[in-house]
């Protein structure tokens, strides 16, 4: 199991991965909006998305937990 | 008479605003988010009125919480500052309704000059010359590739409705065409509510430098000389200069006069800016208008000793222009640099809070800046935080006095492009004001990567 935290805090602007859904390391989960820029957190191991835990226009401070892999 | 405006915006232009406001007479107005509440715009202003919570639909892009402030307050014009609600025609056209001035153009240009066809369309109707592309606006990517072709290889693709570099790419093939159209187009959507693109012929080596207009209502039009803007990272200025070292007087002038015939033929009224590629070979294409006051309005400012904001309210308040072309002088040159809460290697953004500041001071040394010690750079609004700005008699004098300044400029407690901006004027191609749109590829980015 791991963890994806925000790297910054930010809002979600778009989802890209849902739960269920299957990852590669690298590939981009969510894509955050801080300070009018697009920050793309990728997952950090391939698994499947088991939870989801922001949904878009949510605000996320750094750190918070974005999604757990499987 | 306008007597009190209020200030839709925050930051570093605000205060520039209540500035001269108060050396006016004029009462200053701010309104602020939940995240502004201790900044110093809003201890500056003469009155502060808050506007809601920190995301900016609930704040500065909420139209009718401004207008609802803007009446219980009277106030009797708005200067919406530059982003936010600045090139709004939906904006500008409450203020008429509201019986509030706008500090700005009319709401028809500013929506002609906000579309990038519309615009390119006007300026060659104008007699003003634009970068080789497409007349029409394109949404799918067969229509894409067939105009690449008679245009030809490398072209930029843009977003009709684009601003802030989003949805813009270099394309140097078909194949990387077909790959990018789509994403790009779907990204315009997503941010402007338009996916409709456009391409052009990319100018290789090119200087981004703009010209600088004022216009009153009675016709008469004026340029304020140019502004060499290369030196940008995410198709964003970075530093900015006045007068371009690259253009010759002749090129200069000519620049100046073609932006005057631009500004007339679409009727501008107040301050604005329009933006040119120029080549190798000192030929120049209209790129962008801008209908609000720029960010770099202040190396302007401190050639010709004209201040920019009074003369929008000038504009706005049904005042003639106070000169004519030939009574405009320029002195000295004057360099600005954008001071952003960045990493200085990725250019990812930095929020946090400032710990420390230590601000260099000296002679021909100006600072327009949104920040104090312990001040918090939140994550909702965009990463400039300040701009430092240098005069001197010549670009040498100018360059050195911002190579000491940048030398003696600390911030702590979030990272800053700081350390950026003292590399970046100590290249050598800065130093000879050979700055073209690729410098920060250049000599920057192999700079870093070397250390």
């Amino acid at each position: 199991m791991e963890k994806i935290v925000a790297s910054m805090a930010g809002n979600v602007w778009k989802i890209v991965k849902n739960e269920g859904d299957v990852v590669s390391s690298g590939e981009d989960v969510v894509i955050l909006e801080s300070m009018k820029m697009e920050i793309p957190i990728p997952a950090e191991a391939d698994g499947v998305i088991k939870e989801l835990k922001v949904a878009e226009g949510d605000f996320v401070n750094e750190g918070d937990e974005i999604a757990i892999i499987e | 008479m306008i007597k009190r405006i209020l200030i839709a915006n925050r930051g570093e232009i605000a205060s520039r605003i209540i500035r001269t406001c108060k050396r006016l007479g004029i009462t200053s107005i701010a309104v602020y988010s939940e995240a502004d509440k201790e900044a110093p715009f809003v201890k500056a202003a003469d009155e502060a009125y808050l506007l809601g919570a920190s995301q900016v639909n609930e704040s500065y892009m909420n139209m009718d919480k401004i207008f609802d402030v803007a009446k219980k307050v009277a106030a009797d014009a708005i200067h919406p500052g530059y982003g936010f609600f600045s090139e709004n025609a939906v904006f500008r056209q409450r203020c008429e309704k509201e019986g509030i001035r706008f500090i700005g153009p009319k709401s028809e240009v500013i929506q002609q000059m906000g579309d990038k066809i519309n615009a390119r369309n006007a300026m060659i109707a104008a007699n003003v010359p634009v970068v080789p592309g497409t007349e029409k606006a394109i949404t799918d990517v067969e229509q894409a590739v067939e105009f690449a072709k008679e245009i030809g290889y490398p072209i930029m693709l843009k977003a009709a409705a684009g601003g802030g570099g989003i949805g813009m790419q270099v394309v140097r093939e078909e194949e990387e065409l077909r790959k990018v159209f789509t994403s790009n187009s779907e990204r315009a959507l997503n941010f402007f509510g338009n996916g409709s693109m456009f391409l052009e012929r990319k100018i290789e080596n090119a200087h981004h430098i703009e010209i600088q207009i004022l216009a009153d209502e009675y016709g008469n039009a004026v340029h304020l000389f140019d502004r060499e803007c290369s030196i940008q990272r995410r198709n964003q200025k970075v530093i900015e200069e006045a007068p371009s070292p690259f253009i010759s007087e002749k090129t200069r002038k000519k620049m100046g006069e073609t932006g005057v015939q631009a500004a007339k033929a679409i009727s501008y009224t107040n301050a604005g800016t329009i933006e040119f590629l120029v080549d190798e070979e000192e030929n120049y294409y209209f790129l962008e208008m801008n209908t609000r006051i720029q960010v770099e309005h202040p190396v302007t400012e401190e050639i010709t000793g004209i201040d920019m904001i009074e003369m929008q309210i000038r504009i706005a308040n049904g005042e003639e222009l106070p000169f004519k072309q030939e009574e405009i002088k320029r002195n000295g040159h004057a360099i600005e640099t954008r001071i952003y809460a960045e990493d200085p290697v990725r250019f990812f953004p930095s929020p946090g809070t400032i710990t420390s500041v230590n601000l260099p001071e000296g002679k021909g040394i100006r600072h327009d800046i949104a920040f104090t010690e312990n001040y918090q750079v939140t994550p909702f609004y965009d990463p400039m935080i300040g701009k430092l700005i240098v005069k001197g008699e010549t670009r040498k004098e100018a360059v050195e006095r911002l190579e000491q300044a940048l030398a003696n400029y600390r911030i702590d407690g979030i990272k800053t492009n700081l350390p950026m901006l003292e590399k970046s004027v100590a290249v050598p191609q800065f130093k000879q004001g050979n700055t073209t749109t690729n410098f920060v590829d250049n000599y920057y980015i192999p700079l870093i990567q070397k250390s």
